[in-house]
């Protein structure tokens, strides 16, 4: 894999999505070993800025590139001269001054990972770009679906929830489309966007015309911090129809997996009992993503130094 | 070397190694990915034929922890590592086809450390090429060869070993 930073999961191809599945997969070892620490990027230096309020991806990130021996400057938004009025691009500049080697980057704006790495010679990481795409989460979906399943060709996805609001699917439906799976969307009317069909998605609607056919059931968290207009009538409602309890999960296939990008609403999309049920694999996500984490700053970083250049080679 | 030397050496290693190391079920031989690892097994083999007793084999993939990973060029695919859970208080023999600049047997340490504290890590190797870079020295030597900075060391497990000067085919 040769390319300097990851943007989206759009122009990923299969070969770069597998490479980064299979590197992960290597790197969950080093985490379950007695010091769960490598000296790769010793030496380097990986800021993670969250203009947008995160913690378990931040600390995700942060802990991966520790894993690593990166240095790691951690940037918050809520702490910061953004709330000064600095623009992004002279919060970036000022961070190009302290010479880093990748930037982990999550921001309301959907595009502006993009513009920061056109712009400067890091690696750029999205760690979420306002509705547009969140890669890593869906890479440690992906891997977590291929733990369970094998492989993801042919396999059924289906997406339940806000996927208007949702760069966590986003992504899922690029890298799963990439992978060969088929992939399944319900939700109400006002969460679907026009131009799912487009991205190779069947749109069902009802969770119930979805439930039967999948081989993994992902939902997606109510986002009530992005609920700007009225998209559903009631908080109620929506569990009524679209979210997943114990009768629902009766008519799926009893080794159903069931994945969400967390934190979950208990009780909104997801019943408790499901969420703690034995078709649930939320923690081993939390474990891939750790490891996904790693693969990436593995990959991405590179900055050549290769100035006295003996080969290693025995 | 012929495949039948190839045989003669590693049996011969193996029995040295018993002689230095002692009763296999306290060594751990420790094969590096990719060329040590079969060597590790055959020798494990060669043990358990004289001894009756078959040393615990396990290997690393040094990749994570070589000083040359910052080339420009794409990363190396990550191989794997498999070493007792805690190796603290026992014997290591790191085992590797070719010792050339040394820096690999420098990361496989490095990486073993990390697992534990062993008692202590011995280095055999089937052939010594010669040109290290750093100060090691190999415990258990097959054959010790001259050859060229740019000549390449082809081991072929079961087979023979090949020196291919510069401009050879490959």
């Amino acid at each position: 894999m040769k390319r300097k930073d990851l943007l989206g999961l759009k122009d990923l191809s299969r070969d770069e999505i597998t490479r980064i599945l299979d590197t992960a997969a290597r790197f969950r070892a080093v985490n379950a070993r007695r010091i769960k620490k490598v000296p790769t990027l010793r030496g380097r230096t990986v800021v993670s800025a969250f203009f947008e309020n995160s913690t378990r991806t931040k600390m995700s990130f942060d802990l991966a590139a520790k894993r690593l021996s990166a240095d790691v400057l951690s940037f918050a938004a809520s702490s910061s001269s953004t709330r000064k009025g600095e623009t992004l691009m002279d919060t970036a500049r000022n961070l190009d001054a302290m010479r880093p080697d990748a930037i982990i980057i999550r921001h309301s704006r959907a595009g502006a990972p993009h513009m920061l790495a056109r712009s400067f010679p890091w690696a750029v990481i999205n760690a979420g770009d306002g509705i547009n795409e969140h890669p890593t989460q869906a890479l440690l979906d992906m891997l977590t679906m291929r733990d369970h399943l094998g492989s993801l060709k042919g396999k059924t996805v289906a997406i339940v929830g806000d996927i208007y609001h949702s760069r966590v699917a986003r992504s899922n439906i690029f890298g799963l489309r990439t992978m060969g799976a088929r992939v399944l969307a319900a939700g109400p009317g006002t969460m679907c966007p026009p131009d799912l069909e487009a991205l190779g998605v069947e749109v069902r609607h009802r969770i119930d015309d979805v439930i039967e056919d999948a081989d993994v059931v992902m939902m997606l968290r109510i986002q009530r911090e992005r609920l700007g207009r009225a998209m559903i009538s009631s908080v109620r409602e929506y569990a009524a129809f679209y979210g997943l309890d114990a009768r629902r999960l009766e008519r799926a296939r009893p080794d159903v997996v069931v994945i969400h990008p967390n934190p979950i609403n208990r009780g909104v999309e997801m019943a408790p009992e499901v969420a703690d049920g034995e078709n649930s694999v939320i923690m081993e996500q939390v474990t891939n993503g750790l490891a996904v984490r790693m693969a990436m700053l593995y990959l991405l970083l590179d900055g050549d130094d290769s100035g006295g250049g003996a080969d290693a080679s025995a | 070397m012929s495949a039948r030397e190839v045989d003669r050496t590693i049996a011969r290693l193996a029995h040295e190694i018993v002689e230095r190391a002692g009763d296999p079920r306290e060594f751990t031989l420790v094969g590096v990915i990719t060329g040590g690892l079969p060597l590790a097994e055959r020798l494990a083999d060669g043990i358990a034929a004289a001894e009756g007793q078959r040393p615990e084999v396990g290997h690393v993939d040094i990749t994570l922890y070589r000083d040359d990973l910052y080339t420009g060029l794409e990363k190396p695919v990550l191989g794997e590592t498999r070493l007792p859970i805690d190796l603290t208080g026992r014997g290591i023999v790191v085992v590797d086809d070719v010792l050339f600049t040394g820096r690999t047997v420098r990361a496989a340490m490095d990486e073993i450390m990390d697992y534990g504290r062993p008692r202590w890590i011995k280095l055999a190797v089937l052939v010594d090429r010669g040109h290290r870079e750093l100060p090691i020295a190999a415990d258990f030597v097959g054959r010790v060869v001259s050859t060229g900075r740019a000549d390449k060391v082809v081991v072929h497990l079961p087979g023979g070993v090949e020196v291919r000067r510069p401009g050879e085919g490959e």
